[in-house]
């Protein structure tokens, strides 16, 4: 029997036959096959049922996807915002600047607020992950990371280390000490380790696990004390750009927006892709949940921030205004899940009514994009960092 | 000697990437017609999965929605305002008297 040339990365004994032979290596969730080419067709010919071909999968996937999109048209009987009709309009806010936080050396690319409500951790392009207290503008602590384009940092629950990675493909969590002296870069722990950028990490409901992003396409659970995976999640067809946990403390789903324009709801414990949306016309830089879970607002290049509700399973709302060209990088919701502050690549942030789809207002301040925009956990302030090298915390 | 994890080169993962579209699958750059079944039996299996979640009305979805928002409203610091004195980031003004 022969088959088509292919390109073996490995040569060995096979899985399942056990005879001397190029390798195919994939992955079948998650893990991995190493079969030579013909055992690699027995096993795809045992896996179809009878009468199952290629092109009869095309046509039941044609027919489920159609089946898929009249279900959930089925249950668009209203928008949002008519429901919304008869909720009063916010009032003016009377948001501005109250402190500019000045210190990286370039642009600001991610940043985190501690639990604490005053401590903020921010990464920026020349490798610098400063810890900052928001109150009296003091820097607490400053590692320098050995590669630039530090894309992702997260603070832990404990408030006790921080996890910041980009460029170097890993994830690195430094503790955080109280001794001036020490130095921060040697008790450095490297935990994910991926084959393309870190885009986004985010530590569970505890300081032992880490959820990570990466420009390879895939997201990854990985043990802190160990650096071993957990769990894998397959399913984007492009770089995962960003990603947020479910805020309920028993949750254990995230969603993940990436270049393939598709956001993806993920259960953390079987790795499986839950829900798939994908109505945005280009990347999805951010996602961020509703503060009850139950849905979730996505930032995307085509300067549009959209709303998808998951027990709808649709969008359910769009924010957008001719007028905004550029696009929207990050999102986040206020306290009541009312306000939704999107930070665009043309300096402005911008306030959405959620439930209305009108915009409020729009902060002026920056000096170049924003590449990030938080809302701290207790509600009072949002902080937002961007390429003018500064953040700033608005309340 | 076989190695158990072997990364695949950058240029095979864009073309695996289309073939594995929506699989849970990372695919060796091959066009042989078993990996195109497998990768379409993986996404037929997702689509079922899809289809077969319980959906509700938005009417419903949207108006529990509203009822959070309206709830937590007033617990909302940057949508109502709060004073200088409660909030850490406003600052103070001081009144002197010359």
């Amino acid at each position: 029997m022969c088959d088509q040339t292919f390109m073996a990365i490995t040569f060995g004994p096979c899985d399942s036959c056990s005879k001397a032979s190029p390798l195919m290596n994939i992955y079948i969730k998650s893990d991995p096959i190493n079969y030579c080419s013909f055992c690699m067709e027995m096993m795809a010919c045992q896996a179809l049922q009878s009468g199952e071909s290629l092109a009869t999968l095309k046509s039941e996937s044609d027919s489920l996807k159609k089946k898929l999109e009249e279900e959930r048209a089925k249950l668009h009987d209203v928008e949002l915002n008519q429901v919304a009709e008869k909720v009063e309009l916010v009032s003016a806010l009377s948001i501005r600047t109250r402190r500019v936080l000045k210190g990286h050396g370039n642009k600001v690319l991610c940043m985190d607020w501690c639990k604490d409500k005053r401590r903020l951790v921010s990464s920026s392009q020349d490798g610098k992950v400063i810890v900052w207290d928001g109150y009296t503008l003091n820097k607490e602590h400053a590692v320098t990371m050995p590669c630039t384009w530090v894309m992702a940092c997260a603070y832990a629950p404990s408030g006790c280390a921080v996890a910041c990675g980009g460029l170097d493909n890993k994830c690195s969590v430094y503790p955080l000490s109280l001794d001036k002296n020490e130095n921060l870069a040697a008790k450095k722990k490297s935990v994910a380790m991926h084959t393309n950028y870190l885009s986004g990490c985010s530590f569970t409901n505890s300081d032992m696990q880490l959820l990570t992003s990466s420009g390879d396409g895939t997201c990854a659970l990985w043990d802190v004390e160990s650096g071993q995976l957990l769990q894998s999640f397959h399913g984007h067809t492009a770089d995962v750009l960003s990603l947020n946990l479910a805020p309920s403390e028993t949750g254990n789903t995230f969603v993940s927006g990436g270049c393939d324009k598709k956001a993806n709801v993920w259960d953390m414990r079987s790795g499986q892709n839950v829900q798939s949306f994908e109505t945005h016309d280009s990347d999805i830089n951010c996602v961020k949940y509703y503060p009850t879970g139950d849905a979730f607002a996505s930032a995307s290049d085509d300067g549009t921030c959209r709303l998808y509700d998951l027990r709808a399973d649709r969008e359910v709302a769009v924010y957008q205004k001719d007028s905004i060209i550029f696009g929207a990088s990050s999102v986040d919701f206020s306290l009541s899940g009312r306000l939704l502050f999107a930070g665009y690549n043309d300096y402005t942030i911008n306030v959405w009514d959620v439930l209305k789809g009108n915009r409020i207002s729009i902060l002026f301040g920056h000096e170049n994009r924003v590449s990030c925009v938080k809302v701290s956990p207790d509600g009072t302030s949002f902080a937002s960092a961007s390429w003018d090298t500064s953040l700033r915390i608005w309340a | 000697m076989s190695s158990s994890f072997a990364f695949v080169p950058q240029s095979c993962i864009s073309l695996a990437r289309e073939l594995s579209h929506r699989t849970a699958l990372y695919l060796p750059v091959t066009m042989s017609s078993s990996s195109n079944l497998v990768a379409m039996k993986k996404i037929v299996q997702q689509l079922r999965f899809e289809a077969s979640i319980n959906r509700v009305k938005v009417s419903q979805a949207a108006a529990d929605l509203q009822q959070f928002c309206m709830q937590n409203a007033m617990q909302d610091p940057l949508l109502t305002g709060v004073s200088s004195s409660t909030n850490p980031f406003r600052p103070q003004k001081v009144c002197s008297f010359l």
